[in-house]
Protein backbone atom coordinates (compact mmCIF):
# COMPACT_ATOMS: atom_id res chain seq x y z
CA UNK A 1 0.00 0.00 0.00
CA UNK A 2 1.28 3.30 -0.85
CA UNK A 3 0.56 6.38 1.32
CA UNK A 4 -1.78 8.98 0.49
CA UNK A 5 -1.04 11.80 3.17
CA UNK A 6 2.10 11.94 4.98
CA UNK A 7 3.09 14.04 7.33
CA UNK A 8 7.32 14.43 8.55
CA UNK A 9 7.56 16.69 11.53
CA UNK A 10 5.28 19.11 11.38
CA UNK A 11 5.51 21.57 14.27
CA UNK A 12 3.49 24.85 14.07
CA UNK A 13 3.42 27.77 16.54
CA UNK A 14 1.35 30.14 17.03
CA UNK A 15 2.50 33.50 18.69
CA UNK A 16 5.68 32.35 21.15
CA UNK A 17 3.35 28.86 22.19
CA UNK A 18 4.25 25.55 20.49
CA UNK A 19 0.99 23.39 19.14
CA UNK A 20 2.32 21.04 17.27
CA UNK A 21 6.22 19.42 18.26
CA UNK A 22 7.16 17.40 15.35
CA UNK A 23 4.39 15.24 14.56
CA UNK A 24 4.83 12.52 11.66
CA UNK A 25 1.27 10.52 10.37
CA UNK A 26 0.68 8.19 7.79
CA UNK A 27 -2.27 7.50 6.43
CA UNK A 28 -1.89 4.88 3.40
CA UNK A 29 -4.76 4.38 0.83
CA UNK A 30 -8.15 3.27 1.50
CA UNK A 31 -7.60 3.02 5.04
CA UNK A 32 -9.18 4.58 8.21
CA UNK A 33 -6.64 6.01 10.85
CA UNK A 34 -7.41 7.25 14.28
CA UNK A 35 -5.72 10.38 15.12
CA UNK A 36 -6.54 10.45 19.22
CA UNK A 37 -6.09 12.99 22.04
CA UNK A 38 -7.51 14.68 24.64
CA UNK A 39 -8.24 18.14 24.67
CA UNK A 40 -5.26 20.67 22.97
CA UNK A 41 -3.30 17.72 22.03
CA UNK A 42 -3.26 19.49 18.46
CA UNK A 43 -5.89 16.99 16.64
CA UNK A 44 -7.34 19.89 14.50
CA UNK A 45 -4.22 21.61 14.22
CA UNK A 46 -2.79 18.66 11.92
CA UNK A 47 -6.35 19.11 10.37
CA UNK A 48 -6.38 23.18 9.75
CA UNK A 49 -3.01 22.54 8.44
CA UNK A 50 -3.52 20.67 5.62
CA UNK A 51 -6.47 22.73 4.46
CA UNK A 52 -4.57 25.70 5.28
CA UNK A 53 -7.46 27.10 7.78
CA UNK A 54 -4.75 28.03 10.30
CA UNK A 55 -5.12 31.34 12.41
CA UNK A 56 -3.35 33.87 10.75
CA UNK A 57 -0.73 33.76 13.60
CA UNK A 58 -0.06 30.29 13.54
CA UNK A 59 3.54 29.48 11.92
CA UNK A 60 4.55 26.38 10.62
CA UNK A 61 8.18 26.49 11.91
CA UNK A 62 9.24 22.96 10.30
CA UNK A 63 7.96 19.77 8.74
CA UNK A 64 6.55 18.74 5.36
CA UNK A 65 2.57 17.52 4.35
CA UNK A 66 3.05 15.63 1.01
CA UNK A 67 -0.75 14.58 0.04
CA UNK A 68 -0.53 12.09 -3.08
CA UNK A 69 3.21 12.89 -4.04
CA UNK A 70 3.06 16.25 -3.65
CA UNK A 71 3.76 19.03 -1.00
CA UNK A 72 0.68 20.55 -0.06
CA UNK A 73 2.38 23.49 1.91
CA UNK A 74 4.55 24.49 -1.12
CA UNK A 75 1.88 24.13 -3.40
CA UNK A 76 1.04 27.21 -4.84
CA UNK A 77 -2.78 28.41 -4.04
CA UNK A 78 -4.42 28.11 -7.39
CA UNK A 79 -3.24 24.15 -7.21
CA UNK A 80 -4.06 23.85 -3.12
CA UNK A 81 -7.44 24.81 -3.85
CA UNK A 82 -7.89 22.41 -6.79
CA UNK A 83 -6.98 19.59 -4.26
CA UNK A 84 -9.50 20.85 -2.10
CA UNK A 85 -12.85 19.81 -1.77
CA UNK A 86 -12.08 17.24 -4.85
CA UNK A 87 -9.41 15.11 -3.73
CA UNK A 88 -9.17 16.26 -0.39
CA UNK A 89 -12.80 16.69 1.78
CA UNK A 90 -13.40 17.35 5.17
CA UNK A 91 -16.64 16.12 7.35
CA UNK A 92 -16.79 18.95 9.82
CA UNK A 93 -17.33 18.73 13.34
CA UNK A 94 -20.72 20.78 14.12
CA UNK A 95 -23.17 20.09 11.79
CA UNK A 96 -25.61 22.88 13.26
CA UNK A 97 -23.08 25.47 12.08
CA UNK A 98 -21.25 23.80 9.29
CA UNK A 99 -23.95 24.75 6.34
CA UNK A 100 -24.48 28.40 5.40
CA UNK A 101 -28.38 29.08 7.00
CA UNK A 102 -29.56 31.16 3.95
CA UNK A 103 -28.87 28.74 1.08
CA UNK A 104 -30.59 25.49 0.27
CA UNK A 105 -29.22 21.89 0.69
CA UNK A 106 -29.47 21.55 -3.17
CA UNK A 107 -27.46 24.60 -3.95
CA UNK A 108 -24.79 24.17 -1.66
CA UNK A 109 -24.00 20.57 -2.26
CA UNK A 110 -24.25 21.42 -6.03
CA UNK A 111 -21.86 24.27 -5.87
CA UNK A 112 -18.59 21.90 -4.95
CA UNK A 113 -20.08 19.87 -8.07
CA UNK A 114 -19.84 22.58 -10.27
CA UNK A 115 -16.46 24.09 -9.11
CA UNK A 116 -14.48 20.70 -9.24
CA UNK A 117 -16.21 18.23 -12.01
CA UNK A 118 -17.61 21.36 -14.12
CA UNK A 119 -21.20 19.84 -14.32
CA UNK A 120 -23.73 21.98 -14.84
CA UNK A 121 -26.51 23.11 -12.85
CA UNK A 122 -28.82 20.52 -13.68
CA UNK A 123 -26.63 17.85 -13.45
CA UNK A 124 -24.72 19.02 -10.56
CA UNK A 125 -28.24 18.54 -8.65
CA UNK A 126 -29.33 15.28 -9.96
CA UNK A 127 -25.90 14.00 -8.86
CA UNK A 128 -26.28 15.70 -5.60
CA UNK A 129 -29.67 13.50 -5.08
CA UNK A 130 -28.02 10.57 -6.45
CA UNK A 131 -25.41 11.81 -3.01
CA UNK A 132 -28.16 11.68 -0.78
CA UNK A 133 -29.82 8.74 -1.43
CA UNK A 134 -26.35 6.90 -0.74
CA UNK A 135 -26.57 8.42 2.78
CA UNK A 136 -29.94 7.05 3.21
CA UNK A 137 -31.73 10.36 3.29
CA UNK A 138 -35.88 9.86 1.93
CA UNK A 139 -37.04 11.96 -0.71
CA UNK A 140 -33.78 13.55 -1.71
CA UNK A 141 -35.23 15.56 -4.24
CA UNK A 142 -37.31 17.06 -1.97
CA UNK A 143 -34.32 17.87 1.10
CA UNK A 144 -32.61 19.53 -1.91
CA UNK A 145 -34.98 22.25 -1.67
CA UNK A 146 -34.92 22.90 2.27
CA UNK A 147 -32.71 25.24 4.32
CA UNK A 148 -30.51 23.71 7.02
CA UNK A 149 -32.28 24.90 9.93
CA UNK A 150 -35.33 22.42 8.21
CA UNK A 151 -33.12 19.70 8.65
CA UNK A 152 -32.45 17.87 11.91
CA UNK A 153 -28.91 17.81 13.21
CA UNK A 154 -28.38 14.22 12.16
CA UNK A 155 -29.96 14.67 8.77
CA UNK A 156 -27.49 17.50 8.13
CA UNK A 157 -24.27 15.52 9.55
CA UNK A 158 -25.52 12.96 6.47
CA UNK A 159 -25.77 15.65 3.98
CA UNK A 160 -22.31 16.98 5.10
CA UNK A 161 -20.82 13.25 4.68
CA UNK A 162 -22.52 13.21 1.51
CA UNK A 163 -21.03 16.78 0.12
CA UNK A 164 -17.56 15.26 1.36
CA UNK A 165 -17.66 12.61 -0.77
CA UNK A 166 -19.73 14.32 -3.73
CA UNK A 167 -16.05 14.35 -5.67
CA UNK A 168 -14.60 11.22 -4.79
CA UNK A 169 -11.58 12.30 -3.23
CA UNK A 170 -8.95 10.19 -2.19
CA UNK A 171 -8.77 11.40 1.62
CA UNK A 172 -11.34 12.32 3.61
CA UNK A 173 -10.29 13.89 7.62
CA UNK A 174 -13.54 13.64 9.46
CA UNK A 175 -13.04 16.00 12.18
CA UNK A 176 -14.76 14.74 15.62
CA UNK A 177 -18.16 14.29 13.23
CA UNK A 178 -19.62 12.74 16.06
CA UNK A 179 -18.99 15.06 18.67
CA UNK A 180 -21.97 17.24 17.98
CA UNK A 181 -24.85 13.96 17.99
CA UNK A 182 -25.96 12.46 20.44
CA UNK A 183 -25.49 8.42 21.15
CA UNK A 184 -28.06 6.91 18.93
CA UNK A 185 -27.29 9.09 15.76
CA UNK A 186 -23.84 8.80 16.16
CA UNK A 187 -23.67 5.19 15.80
CA UNK A 188 -25.30 5.76 12.05
CA UNK A 189 -23.37 8.40 11.31
CA UNK A 190 -20.34 6.12 12.05
CA UNK A 191 -21.79 3.09 9.63
CA UNK A 192 -22.92 5.77 7.05
CA UNK A 193 -18.66 7.31 7.06
CA UNK A 194 -17.73 3.96 6.51
CA UNK A 195 -20.70 2.57 3.95
CA UNK A 196 -19.21 5.81 2.37
CA UNK A 197 -15.88 4.91 2.52
CA UNK A 198 -16.29 1.45 1.16
CA UNK A 199 -18.25 2.89 -1.67
CA UNK A 200 -16.16 6.00 -2.84
CA UNK A 201 -13.09 4.26 -2.14
CA UNK A 202 -11.24 7.17 0.00
CA UNK A 203 -8.77 7.20 3.21
CA UNK A 204 -9.98 8.65 6.63
CA UNK A 205 -8.10 10.45 8.77
CA UNK A 206 -10.52 10.38 12.00
CA UNK A 207 -10.07 12.62 14.45
CA UNK A 208 -11.31 12.01 17.58
CA UNK A 209 -10.92 11.91 21.72
CA UNK A 210 -12.98 8.46 21.46
CA UNK A 211 -11.22 5.67 21.90
CA UNK A 212 -14.79 3.41 21.08
CA UNK A 213 -14.75 4.95 18.12
CA UNK A 214 -11.20 4.18 16.84
CA UNK A 215 -11.84 0.86 17.97
CA UNK A 216 -14.45 0.30 15.91
CA UNK A 217 -14.10 1.69 12.34
CA UNK A 218 -9.93 2.53 12.42
CA UNK A 219 -7.36 0.19 11.12
CA UNK A 220 -4.47 2.17 12.51
CA UNK A 221 -4.63 4.61 15.18
CA UNK A 222 -2.31 7.81 16.32
CA UNK A 223 -2.08 9.28 19.37
CA UNK A 224 -1.23 12.56 20.18
CA UNK A 225 -0.36 14.60 23.36
CA UNK A 226 1.10 18.04 23.66
CA UNK A 227 1.60 18.37 19.88
CA UNK A 228 3.70 15.27 19.90
CA UNK A 229 3.15 11.29 18.99
CA UNK A 230 3.12 9.19 21.66
CA UNK A 231 1.98 6.16 19.76
CA UNK A 232 1.43 4.96 16.33
CA UNK A 233 0.23 1.28 15.35
CA UNK A 234 -2.49 -0.67 14.04
CA UNK A 235 -5.38 -0.11 16.42
CA UNK A 236 -5.68 -4.26 17.37
CA UNK A 237 -1.90 -3.82 18.40
CA UNK A 238 -2.21 -0.44 20.42
CA UNK A 239 -5.31 -1.56 22.13
CA UNK A 240 -4.23 -4.91 23.39
CA UNK A 241 -0.58 -4.12 24.01
CA UNK A 242 -0.17 -0.44 24.20
CA UNK A 243 3.59 0.86 24.14
CA UNK A 244 2.84 4.37 25.89
CA UNK A 245 2.18 4.91 29.78
CA UNK A 246 0.20 7.52 28.85
CA UNK A 247 -1.82 5.19 25.81
CA UNK A 248 -2.43 2.94 28.79
CA UNK A 249 -3.82 5.57 30.87
CA UNK A 250 -6.07 6.77 28.95
CA UNK A 251 -7.46 2.60 27.66
CA UNK A 252 -8.07 2.80 31.73
CA UNK A 253 -9.93 6.13 31.05
CA UNK A 254 -12.51 4.08 28.73
CA UNK A 255 -15.70 3.35 30.16
CA UNK A 256 -16.66 0.39 29.22
CA UNK A 257 -19.91 -1.90 29.73
CA UNK A 258 -18.13 -5.26 30.87
CA UNK A 259 -16.09 -3.39 33.94
CA UNK A 260 -18.11 -1.49 37.04
CA UNK A 261 -17.99 2.42 37.02
CA UNK A 262 -15.47 2.14 39.73
CA UNK A 263 -13.09 0.27 38.02
CA UNK A 264 -12.45 3.64 35.74
CA UNK A 265 -9.49 5.87 36.48
CA UNK A 266 -8.42 9.44 35.60
CA UNK A 267 -5.42 9.71 33.80
CA UNK A 268 -2.50 9.94 36.43
CA UNK A 269 -1.71 14.48 37.33
CA UNK A 270 1.53 13.44 37.25
CA UNK A 271 1.66 11.50 33.70
CA UNK A 272 0.46 14.63 32.51
CA UNK A 273 2.66 16.51 34.27
CA UNK A 274 5.72 15.01 33.25
CA UNK A 275 4.50 14.61 29.89
CA UNK A 276 4.33 18.39 29.51
CA UNK A 277 7.47 18.78 30.89
CA UNK A 278 9.39 16.74 28.36
CA UNK A 279 7.38 18.99 25.77
CA UNK A 280 8.48 22.13 27.02
CA UNK A 281 11.98 20.49 27.41
CA UNK A 282 12.23 19.89 23.73
CA UNK A 283 10.88 23.56 23.17
CA UNK A 284 14.11 24.46 25.03
CA UNK A 285 16.64 22.51 23.02
CA UNK A 286 14.68 23.28 20.03
CA UNK A 287 15.44 27.12 20.75
CA UNK A 288 18.85 26.62 22.09
CA UNK A 289 19.69 24.89 19.23
CA UNK A 290 20.74 27.70 16.20
CA UNK A 291 18.42 27.47 13.05
CA UNK B 1 -24.08 -2.39 6.16
CA UNK B 2 -27.61 -3.17 5.62
CA UNK B 3 -29.15 -1.94 8.24
CA UNK B 4 -28.49 0.97 8.10
CA UNK B 5 -31.25 3.59 9.32
CA UNK B 6 -33.23 5.83 6.94
CA UNK B 7 -33.33 9.90 7.98
CA UNK B 8 -36.36 10.44 9.44
CA UNK B 9 -39.75 12.15 7.51
CA UNK B 10 -39.15 16.23 6.72
CA UNK B 11 -41.49 17.96 8.34
CA UNK B 12 -41.02 21.55 6.93
CA UNK B 13 -43.68 23.48 5.61
CA UNK B 14 -44.03 23.60 1.62
CA UNK B 15 -45.11 27.10 0.96
CA UNK B 16 -41.98 29.81 1.57
CA UNK B 17 -43.88 32.42 0.08
CA UNK B 18 -46.82 32.35 2.30
CA UNK B 19 -44.75 31.59 5.02
CA UNK B 20 -42.20 34.61 4.40
CA UNK B 21 -45.05 36.78 3.98
CA UNK B 22 -46.73 35.54 6.99
CA UNK B 23 -42.77 36.45 9.48
CA UNK B 24 -42.97 39.99 8.12
CA UNK B 25 -46.50 40.59 9.30
CA UNK B 26 -48.09 43.95 9.86
CA UNK B 27 -45.05 45.99 9.27
CA UNK B 28 -44.72 44.52 5.89
CA UNK B 29 -47.87 45.11 4.45
CA UNK B 30 -48.41 48.43 6.19
CA UNK B 31 -44.92 49.77 4.90
CA UNK B 32 -45.19 48.17 1.68
CA UNK B 33 -48.63 49.98 1.30
CA UNK B 34 -46.88 53.52 1.88
CA UNK B 35 -44.47 52.93 -0.14
CA UNK B 36 -45.94 51.25 -2.95
CA UNK B 37 -48.47 54.37 -2.62
CA UNK B 38 -45.49 56.79 -2.54
CA UNK B 39 -43.31 55.28 -5.91
CA UNK B 40 -47.17 55.50 -7.18
CA UNK B 41 -47.78 59.14 -6.55
CA UNK B 42 -44.39 60.07 -7.94
CA UNK B 43 -44.98 57.92 -10.89
CA UNK B 44 -48.13 59.41 -11.71
CA UNK B 45 -47.70 62.98 -10.20
CA UNK B 46 -48.69 64.39 -13.99
CA UNK B 47 -51.62 62.52 -14.15
CA UNK B 48 -53.35 62.57 -11.34
CA UNK B 49 -52.37 65.78 -9.53
CA UNK B 50 -55.47 68.54 -10.13
CA UNK B 51 -53.44 71.57 -11.01
CA UNK B 52 -50.39 72.50 -12.21
CA UNK B 53 -47.99 72.85 -9.31
CA UNK B 54 -46.40 76.40 -10.01
CA UNK B 55 -49.84 77.50 -11.72
CA UNK B 56 -50.29 80.35 -9.44
CA UNK B 57 -54.24 81.68 -8.81
CA UNK B 58 -53.69 84.78 -6.72
CA UNK B 59 -57.30 85.30 -5.97
CA UNK B 60 -57.64 81.63 -4.02
CA UNK B 61 -54.52 82.44 -2.12
CA UNK B 62 -54.19 80.74 1.24
CA UNK B 63 -57.22 78.66 0.83
CA UNK B 64 -58.14 75.86 3.42
CA UNK B 65 -58.58 72.52 3.27
CA UNK B 66 -62.08 71.52 1.28
CA UNK B 67 -62.73 69.52 4.52
CA UNK B 68 -62.28 72.89 6.42
CA UNK B 69 -64.58 76.12 6.53
CA UNK B 70 -64.16 78.62 3.48
CA UNK B 71 -61.93 75.10 1.23
CA UNK B 72 -62.80 75.32 -2.00
CA UNK B 73 -63.57 71.65 -3.88
CA UNK B 74 -61.05 72.66 -6.48
CA UNK B 75 -58.05 72.60 -4.50
CA UNK B 76 -58.46 69.65 -2.06
CA UNK B 77 -55.90 70.58 0.74
CA UNK B 78 -55.96 74.36 -0.24
CA UNK B 79 -53.18 76.69 -1.72
CA UNK B 80 -50.61 78.21 -0.31
CA UNK B 81 -49.98 82.01 -0.38
CA UNK B 82 -49.24 82.11 -3.82
CA UNK B 83 -52.32 80.56 -4.81
CA UNK B 84 -50.65 77.19 -5.76
CA UNK B 85 -52.64 73.66 -5.15
CA UNK B 86 -50.74 71.94 -2.07
CA UNK B 87 -51.79 68.90 -2.94
CA UNK B 88 -50.21 69.06 -6.41
CA UNK B 89 -47.36 70.19 -4.87
CA UNK B 90 -47.31 67.73 -2.32
CA UNK B 91 -47.35 64.86 -5.13
CA UNK B 92 -44.75 66.78 -7.32
CA UNK B 93 -42.90 67.02 -4.29
CA UNK B 94 -42.71 63.06 -3.99
CA UNK B 95 -40.84 62.88 -7.10
CA UNK B 96 -37.96 65.05 -5.94
CA UNK B 97 -37.66 63.02 -2.88
CA UNK B 98 -38.80 59.06 -4.55
CA UNK B 99 -35.87 60.30 -6.37
CA UNK B 100 -33.68 61.17 -3.89
CA UNK B 101 -34.27 58.74 -1.78
CA UNK B 102 -33.85 55.41 -4.65
CA UNK B 103 -30.60 57.11 -6.09
CA UNK B 104 -28.91 58.33 -3.34
CA UNK B 105 -29.56 55.23 -1.04
CA UNK B 106 -28.11 52.78 -3.99
CA UNK B 107 -25.45 54.71 -4.46
CA UNK B 108 -24.28 54.94 -0.77
CA UNK B 109 -24.96 51.43 -0.51
CA UNK B 110 -23.26 50.10 -3.26
CA UNK B 111 -20.36 52.02 -2.13
CA UNK B 112 -20.74 51.36 1.18
CA UNK B 113 -20.96 47.36 1.07
CA UNK B 114 -18.28 47.03 -1.42
CA UNK B 115 -15.63 49.02 0.90
CA UNK B 116 -17.16 46.79 3.99
CA UNK B 117 -16.92 43.76 2.23
CA UNK B 118 -13.24 44.57 1.22
CA UNK B 119 -12.38 45.64 4.91
CA UNK B 120 -13.83 42.87 6.78
CA UNK B 121 -13.07 40.47 4.50
CA UNK B 122 -9.25 40.77 3.34
CA UNK B 123 -8.59 43.06 6.95
CA UNK B 124 -5.14 44.08 7.21
CA UNK B 125 -4.23 47.45 5.29
CA UNK B 126 -7.67 47.77 3.67
CA UNK B 127 -9.61 46.99 6.87
CA UNK B 128 -7.32 50.25 8.51
CA UNK B 129 -7.98 52.17 5.51
CA UNK B 130 -11.40 52.10 5.50
CA UNK B 131 -12.43 51.92 9.30
CA UNK B 132 -10.25 54.86 9.74
CA UNK B 133 -11.90 56.93 7.00
CA UNK B 134 -15.10 55.90 8.62
CA UNK B 135 -14.35 56.93 11.57
CA UNK B 136 -12.99 60.52 10.21
CA UNK B 137 -16.17 60.40 8.16
CA UNK B 138 -18.51 60.01 10.95
CA UNK B 139 -16.54 62.84 12.92
CA UNK B 140 -18.85 65.33 11.16
CA UNK B 141 -22.00 66.31 11.75
CA UNK B 142 -23.96 64.50 8.68
CA UNK B 143 -26.36 67.53 8.45
CA UNK B 144 -23.48 70.06 8.22
CA UNK B 145 -21.40 68.16 5.96
CA UNK B 146 -24.34 67.82 3.43
CA UNK B 147 -25.01 71.24 3.66
CA UNK B 148 -21.38 72.52 3.09
CA UNK B 149 -20.50 70.04 0.44
CA UNK B 150 -24.09 71.33 -1.49
CA UNK B 151 -22.87 74.48 -1.24
CA UNK B 152 -19.26 73.89 -2.77
CA UNK B 153 -21.13 71.76 -5.84
CA UNK B 154 -23.67 73.75 -5.88
CA UNK B 155 -27.52 73.75 -5.37
CA UNK B 156 -29.43 71.35 -7.12
CA UNK B 157 -30.87 67.34 -7.39
CA UNK B 158 -27.19 66.06 -8.13
CA UNK B 159 -25.85 67.39 -5.14
CA UNK B 160 -28.10 66.72 -2.61
CA UNK B 161 -27.96 63.37 -4.31
CA UNK B 162 -23.97 63.40 -3.57
CA UNK B 163 -24.02 64.96 -0.53
CA UNK B 164 -25.86 62.08 1.06
CA UNK B 165 -23.76 59.69 -0.44
CA UNK B 166 -20.82 61.32 0.25
CA UNK B 167 -21.95 61.12 4.02
CA UNK B 168 -24.37 57.84 4.01
CA UNK B 169 -21.61 55.10 2.57
CA UNK B 170 -20.44 54.78 5.96
CA UNK B 171 -23.18 53.55 7.57
CA UNK B 172 -23.68 50.28 5.08
CA UNK B 173 -19.49 50.18 5.19
CA UNK B 174 -19.54 49.96 8.87
CA UNK B 175 -22.04 47.53 9.22
CA UNK B 176 -21.29 45.22 6.19
CA UNK B 177 -17.72 45.11 7.44
CA UNK B 178 -18.66 44.14 11.34
CA UNK B 179 -21.28 41.42 9.73
CA UNK B 180 -18.44 40.68 7.25
CA UNK B 181 -15.91 39.18 10.04
CA UNK B 182 -18.96 37.89 12.14
CA UNK B 183 -19.73 35.62 8.96
CA UNK B 184 -16.31 34.78 8.44
CA UNK B 185 -15.73 33.74 11.81
CA UNK B 186 -18.79 31.19 11.27
CA UNK B 187 -17.80 27.29 10.70
CA UNK B 188 -20.04 27.44 7.47
CA UNK B 189 -17.44 29.85 6.15
CA UNK B 190 -14.60 27.80 6.69
CA UNK B 191 -16.56 25.24 5.27
CA UNK B 192 -16.57 26.90 2.02
CA UNK B 193 -12.92 27.55 1.54
CA UNK B 194 -11.99 24.07 2.34
CA UNK B 195 -14.33 23.06 -0.37
CA UNK B 196 -11.84 25.12 -2.79
CA UNK B 197 -13.72 28.39 -3.20
CA UNK B 198 -11.45 31.37 -3.81
CA UNK B 199 -12.07 34.18 -1.21
CA UNK B 200 -13.66 36.37 -3.62
CA UNK B 201 -16.13 33.05 -4.59
CA UNK B 202 -16.38 32.65 -0.66
CA UNK B 203 -17.46 36.25 -0.21
CA UNK B 204 -20.35 36.22 -3.30
CA UNK B 205 -21.57 32.63 -2.46
CA UNK B 206 -21.51 32.20 1.05
CA UNK B 207 -21.01 35.66 2.79
CA UNK B 208 -23.10 38.34 0.26
CA UNK B 209 -26.31 36.03 0.83
CA UNK B 210 -25.95 36.45 4.99
CA UNK B 211 -26.07 39.91 4.46
CA UNK B 212 -29.19 40.16 2.01
CA UNK B 213 -31.83 40.54 5.09
CA UNK B 214 -29.19 43.27 6.70
CA UNK B 215 -28.94 45.04 3.45
CA UNK B 216 -32.55 45.55 3.09
CA UNK B 217 -33.17 46.80 6.16
CA UNK B 218 -30.40 49.09 6.15
CA UNK B 219 -31.45 50.62 2.51
CA UNK B 220 -35.02 51.07 3.51
CA UNK B 221 -33.88 52.79 6.43
CA UNK B 222 -31.20 54.76 4.54
CA UNK B 223 -34.13 55.87 1.91
CA UNK B 224 -35.97 57.50 5.02
CA UNK B 225 -32.60 59.22 6.20
CA UNK B 226 -32.46 60.40 2.43
CA UNK B 227 -35.96 61.68 2.55
CA UNK B 228 -35.20 63.65 5.63
CA UNK B 229 -31.97 65.00 4.52
CA UNK B 230 -33.57 66.49 1.17
CA UNK B 231 -36.29 67.83 3.60
CA UNK B 232 -33.48 69.70 5.13
CA UNK B 233 -31.26 70.55 2.27
CA UNK B 234 -34.29 72.26 0.68
CA UNK B 235 -36.06 73.83 3.77
CA UNK B 236 -32.62 75.59 4.08
CA UNK B 237 -33.02 76.36 0.30
CA UNK B 238 -29.48 74.41 -0.99
CA UNK B 239 -31.71 71.59 -3.09
CA UNK B 240 -33.84 71.45 -6.01
CA UNK B 241 -34.15 75.25 -7.61
CA UNK B 242 -36.72 77.79 -8.61
CA UNK B 243 -40.32 75.85 -9.29
CA UNK B 244 -40.08 72.67 -8.92
CA UNK B 245 -41.72 71.90 -5.58
CA UNK B 246 -40.40 70.18 -2.33
CA UNK B 247 -41.59 69.10 0.95
CA UNK B 248 -38.68 70.86 2.34
CA UNK B 249 -39.21 74.29 0.35
CA UNK B 250 -43.03 74.10 0.91
CA UNK B 251 -42.26 73.78 4.86
CA UNK B 252 -39.97 77.05 4.37
CA UNK B 253 -42.74 78.90 2.59
CA UNK B 254 -45.80 77.75 5.25
CA UNK B 255 -43.43 78.75 8.50
CA UNK B 256 -43.70 82.57 7.29
CA UNK B 257 -47.71 82.32 7.61
CA UNK B 258 -48.07 79.19 10.12
CA UNK B 259 -50.51 81.07 12.45
CA UNK B 260 -52.50 82.36 9.54
CA UNK B 261 -52.45 79.26 7.61
CA UNK B 262 -51.16 75.80 9.59
CA UNK B 263 -52.05 73.51 7.10
CA UNK B 264 -49.19 74.96 4.17
CA UNK B 265 -46.73 73.73 6.76
CA UNK B 266 -48.07 70.89 8.73
CA UNK B 267 -48.87 69.06 5.71
CA UNK B 268 -45.69 68.70 4.53
CA UNK B 269 -44.00 67.54 7.61
CA UNK B 270 -47.10 64.95 7.63
CA UNK B 271 -45.86 63.76 4.55
CA UNK B 272 -42.66 62.84 4.79
CA UNK B 273 -43.49 61.45 8.58
CA UNK B 274 -45.37 58.82 6.34
CA UNK B 275 -43.13 58.06 4.12
CA UNK B 276 -40.46 57.62 6.73
CA UNK B 277 -42.07 55.68 8.91
CA UNK B 278 -43.24 53.46 5.88
CA UNK B 279 -39.51 52.85 4.23
CA UNK B 280 -39.14 52.17 7.97
CA UNK B 281 -41.38 49.72 8.59
CA UNK B 282 -40.94 48.43 5.17
CA UNK B 283 -37.22 47.72 5.62
CA UNK B 284 -37.74 45.91 9.29
CA UNK B 285 -40.83 43.91 7.24
CA UNK B 286 -38.35 42.89 5.00
CA UNK B 287 -35.54 41.80 7.43
CA UNK B 288 -38.17 39.17 9.01
CA UNK B 289 -39.45 37.80 5.94
CA UNK B 290 -36.22 37.37 4.14
CA UNK B 291 -34.28 35.82 6.90
CA UNK B 292 -35.22 32.34 6.55
CA UNK B 293 -33.89 31.14 9.96
CA UNK B 294 -35.80 33.42 11.57
CA UNK B 295 -32.90 33.94 13.98
CA UNK B 296 -34.40 36.85 15.65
Amino acid sequence: MSAILEIDNLHVAIGAANVLRGVSLRVEAGEVRGLVGESGAGKSMVGRTIFGLLPSRAKITAGCVSFEGRDLLALPDRQRRDLLGRRIALIPQDPMTSLNPVRRIGAQMAAVLQLHLKLSKRAALARAAELLTEVAIRDPARVLTLYPHELSGGMRQRVLIATAFACDPSLVIADEPTTALDVTVQRQVLQLVERMRQRHGAAILFVTHDLGVVAKICRSMTVLHAGRVLEDGLTADVLVKPHHAYTRALLAATPRADRPADALKPVPPALIESLWAEAHRLDQLAAARPA
Amino acid sequence: MADLVLSGPITAAPSRWRSAVARGGARLWAGGLIVALLLLIALFAPVIAPHDPAEQDLMSAQLPPAFMRGGEAAFPLGTDSLGRCVLSRLMYSARTAVAVALIASALAALIGIALGLIAGAFGGLSDQLVSRMIDVWMAFPPVLLSIVLAAVIGAGLTSVIAAIVVVDWTRFARIVRAETQAQLARDYAAAARVLGLTRAQALRLEILPNLIPLIVTLLAVEMGIAILVEVILSFVGISVTGDTASWGGMITEGRQIVYQAPWIMALPIAAVIVSVIGFNLFGDGLRAALDPVQRR
